[in-house]
């Protein structure tokens, strides 16, 4: 390949945010016409790279340098960098619902005539782009109105209207069922025989092992390697090593798990996305929870594993279908957060901003707020009783706040987490579900957050831990389960749990429990 | 310095409020004296207090109900409308079906809770934008009132006048002033004295420090005084007039709200939904029924207010409660409320609608036409909400808040940004 042109080349990239090194000295290589992906885990800095690339962190906030076409490039915004042909498709797309599909592919682009907009040859010149990505459909057709399959193909198509010549996709097949991700994966060996260059960010290992001919791999913001698909004889077990080829350091405090009986047990659990009904999102899983247990639940993200957790904890997520969840040997039936409450369960969210905390609030009212009826005597709140209640957890997790009078919009991420912490503890929960505990938490602060879960699996409690970070998994559980499209695929005792086997089954369908 | 700050710190309440609510009654009284230098006297003679009381317990009975929807992060135009058409339906059940007044009022209660459901089904259950729906409700009912009144006015009978325009009773030994005037003031001074004590408790069962026992008494002693000079205002009217009924309806309703705002789950949890209806959700509270409570108790306050104005008018007509609903909002808004929800307190909304209803009052007694009083009402609304915005990036202040931040330079400013801000962008970023 080495006689081929190179297209772009990123050289020793480095971009800092306050306190965190997200990419140290990264380098690139992408050469015309290739498929180029890009692999690591999540937080290994993909994404910081692709927008250093594409201009969302413009030049001068970043260090090293941008090849691209032979020169160096300078982008100011997204605008400059599509302007060069650097077109990227996030994983979230960005297309207007309530809009067709001709004004999405020329939405900022419009084809005009003296002013107005030329609808006659903006349809004419939709029809042209979506034949070249195998899309049809009526260029009127509303982006609402079509699967997220065929809007990830509008999205390429209103890359072509920009004259790209190096499409970069976020995870596209993330959100896409199997015939989906399959035409999207023909598409693109089209576009490389038609000498268009990719760059593919996927956590799907068997797509990139049959479709990309280089592969960079990046961990902790660093260049690990870049394979060569065809010469280096790469498969899945290889980019798995490098993807987690790291030592797990002694992150965690000592704990002895004392382990009892199965009291928690979820059967045969079905959900169906609660706006496209066509997509499952739990697909027939089912698990058990020990008291005193530490359970992982391993998966890439959009694995289904919130919506899993939310979905159980009363319905919050998703269209219930069927599935049972028995309790100390009953069956429950959760119609309601505040059913979910009223049986012992607790839900820690992994946005705690977004749907965890109200940020108006102040820590004490914060903590009580899941169950104001035990600070309630006839109908009225004792004032004493929150202060007292808020303030000994204040002491117990050593949140750091001068009062439990300061608004938690104030305090750092893992004292938030510690105040969302004391307000589930707070409702005296028998299983806790702890989705993402430590994102966006320093190191020492997640040290103390791993005490206090295991302070709780050993009060007799089940712990259930989502958790992205596989060493995160590994260091803190006693069992893991792992998750894969909406289902379980394997479960692992903590004895046996590598990164590479976790890896493995959080990428595969097939089933393969190695208890 | 210190004791200066203390008393900032302490002088009204016990929570982090404490400057916002200080400078939301400095703003107030501020207003009070200007106009009564300007007015030379009439603003606090007692028949113009009287008449302010009258003229705007029914306001401010909306912006209590007004207050707990915009916390919950919604709004409802539709009150002067609803307070209308209850006040024309209550009207016609005494003249023409000889309802007796008491039985009428309850009847009008009813109908704000019947067309309170109807407005809360939509908002809570379907999901209508609650703006939409008062909207429809505001020409709905206004059209209703027409429609049932044939866009006539209809008296009112002697008995059911008195809630809106009848006074404490005469009793006891001639002291020169209304002793059930005096009466009242005497308990509330009781009351507050008895808050503080308790709040002082409080405090201490909290192991924090009450306040310095100076300001407690410095507190009390103006509070007293304050309630001393009002009493002694009301009950030195006019023989026969006194503290307005429809001023001890709103007094109730002020203190009932305030503690059922404060001091119960229900209440809490309107301010779960209006600070992050998620979370909220999340944690238990059920959304829709808390959503559906605050349209509905909007509503029958509006049926309230509206046969407030009637029996003080003495007749239900076409065009009663017209632009209520703006001035209930801009007393909510004046008194601190934030505009996305989530905060805001009942007697802030009170002040609120007291600096409004002074500023009119003083306004029109030193001659201005209404033409200028509603361009001087409209651009400090302008203001208000002009300045919450603003600042919500800076801590949410209220207006009133932010014309006292000169005065507080040397109180530990709020952090501009919080600490976990400048974190932010490498969450996202990294999040790969």
């Amino acid at each position: 390949m080495s006689d081929v042109p190179i297209l772009l080349e990123m050289r020793s990239i480095t971009k800092e945010f306050p306190g965190v090194k997200a990419l140290s000295d990264v380098n690139l290589v992408v050469r015309a016409g290739e498929i180029h992906a890009i692999c690591g885990e999540n937080g290994a800095g993909k994404s910081t790279l692709m927008k250093v690339l594409s201009g969302v962190y413009p030049h001068g906030t970043y260090d090293g340098q941008i090849i691209y076409q032979g020169s160096e490039s300078k982008f100011s915004d997204i605008r400059a960098s599509e302007n060069a042909g650097i077109v990227i498709i996030h994983q979230e797309l960005a297309l207007i619902p309530g809009m067709s599909i001709a004004e999405n592919i020329f939405l900022g682009n419009e084809p005009r005539k003296r002013g107005a907009i030329d609808w006659k040859a903006a349809n004419r010149m939709a029809l042209d782009l979506m034949a070249r990505v195998g899309l049809q459909e009526d260029p009127d057709t509303l982006i609402k109105d079509i699967g997220v399959g065929k809007q990830q193909l509008v999205e390429i198509a209103k890359a072509f209207a920009k004259d790209v010549k190096l499409l970069i996709l976020d995870e596209p097949t993330a959100a896409l069922n199997e015939a989906d991700s399959k035409h999207l994966l023909d598409l693109l060996r089209g576009f490389r025989s038609r000498g268009i260059t990719s760059i593919m960010i996927s956590h799907k290992l068997n797509e990139i092992e049959a479709i990309a001919d280089q592969i960079t791999i990046l961990r902790d913001g660093r260049t690990v390697e870049t394979l060569d698909v065809k010469a280096d004889g790469v498969d899945e077990d290889r980019i798995v090593r490098g993807m987690v080829g790291r030592e797990l350091s002694s992150r965690f405090p000592d704990h002895t798990p004392k382990i009892g009986e199965v009291f928690f047990e979820v059967r045969n659990w079905n959900v169906r996305h609660p706006i496209s009904a066509d997509r499952q999102v739990c697909k027939n899983e089912s698990f058990v929870v020990r008291r005193g247990e530490i359970v992982g639940f391993a998966g890439l993200m959009g694995a289904g594993r919130t919506e899993l957790a939310m979905s159980i904890f009363g319905r919050s997520y998703g269209v219930f279908e069927s599935g049972t969840i028995i309790k100390d040997g009953k069956e429950i039936v959760l119609k309601s957060v505040a059913d979910a409450i009223d049986n012992g369960l607790a839900y820690v969210s992994e946005d705690r901003k977004a749907i965890g905390l109200n940020l108006l609030d102040d820590i004490k009212s914060s903590t009580v707020a899941a169950k104001l009826s035990k600070i309630s005597h006839h109908g009225v709140l004792s004032e004493v009783e929150e202060y007292q209640a808020a303030e000994s957890y204040r002491k117990e997790l050593r949140t750091k706040a001068p009062t439990v009078d300061e608004s938690v919009s104030k305090l750092s991420g893992g004292n938030q987490q510690k105040v969302v912490l004391a307000k589930w503890m707070f409702t005296d929960p028998d299983l806790l579900i702890l989705d993402e505990p430590t994102r966006g938490i320093d190191v020492g602060a997640k040290y103390e957050i791993y005490g206090i879960i295991q302070r709780l699996a050993d009060q007799g409690k089940g712990v259930i831990v989502i958790s992205s970070e596989l060493p995160e998994l590994i260091g803190l559980c006693d069992r893991i389960y792992t998750v894969f499209e909406g289902a379980i695929t394997g479960e692992i005792a903590r004895a046996d749990a590598t990164p590479e086997n976790l890896m493995k089954q959080m990428t595969s369908t097939k089933k393969m429990a190695t208890r | 310095m210190s004791r200066l700050k203390d008393l900032q710190k302490n002088l009204f309440g016990g929570t982090t409020s404490n400057a916002r609510q200080f400078g939301m009654i400095f703003t107030l009284v501020a207003i009070v004296v200007l106009f009564q230098i300007l007015t030379d006297g009439l603003t606090l003679r007692s028949d113009n207090l009287i008449a302010l009381f009258q003229q705007n317990s029914y306001i401010l009975i909306l912006a209590i109900g007004m207050l707990m929807v915009i916390v919950a992060g919604h709004i409802d135009l539709s009150v002067g409308s609803v307070a209308a058409f209850a006040g024309i339906l209550v009207a016609k059940s005494m003249t023409e079906w000889d309802l007796p007044w008491p039985a009428a009022i309850l009847f009008g209660l009813a109908i704000g809770a019947v067309i309170g459901a109807w407005q809360g089904f939509w908002v809570a259950y379907i999901g209508v934008p609650a703006f939409i729906v008062t909207l429809a409700g505001m020409l709905l009912f206004r059209g209703g009132n027409q429609f049932i009144g044939n866009a006539s006015t209809v008296p009112v009978p002697e008995g059911f006048r008195e809630i809106g325009s009848g006074f404490l009773p005469e009793f006891g030994p001639n002291t020169g002033y209304n002793n059930a005037t005096l009466l009242l003031g005497l308990i509330a001074a009781v009351a507050v004295v008895w808050r503080e004590i308790q709040a002082r408790k409080t405090r201490r069962a909290m192991d924090a420090d009450p306040a310095p026992m100076w300001i407690s008494i410095l507190r009390m002693a103006i509070m007293v005084g304050v309630i001393a000079f009002a009493a002694l205002r009301f009950a030195s009217g006019r023989v026969g007039t006194s503290f307005p009924i429809s001023g001890i309806i709103l007094l109730v309703l002020v203190i009932a709200y305030s503690f059922y705002t404060r001091n119960t789950a229900g209440g809490r949890h309107i301010y779960a939904v209006g600070g992050n209806s998620r979370a909220a959700e999340l944690s238990g509270v059920k959304l829709k029924r808390v959503n559906f409570f605050v349209m509905m108790n909007m509503s029958i306050l509006a049926a309230l207010a509206g046969m407030i104005f009637v029996a003080r008018s003495a007749a239900s007509g076409p065009q009663d409660g017209n632009g209520w609903e703006l001035d209930a909002i801009a007393a909510v808004f004046i008194g601190g409320a934030a505009v996305a929800g989530g905060i805001g307190t009942i007697s802030g909304s009170i002040v609120g609608g007291l600096v409004m209803a002074v500023l009119n009052n003083g306004l029109q007694l030193m001659g201005v036409g209404t033409d200028r009083v509603q361009i001087i009402k409209g651009l400090v609304l302008l203001l208000a909400v002009a300045i919450d915005v603003y600042n919500k990036s800076q801590g949410r202040f209220s207006i009133v808040g932010s014309l006292m931040r000169p005065f507080r330079r040397d109180d530990s400013a709020p952090p501009a940004s919080p600490p976990d801000a400048e974190r932010e962008p490498a969450k996202a970023a990294v999040s790969g």
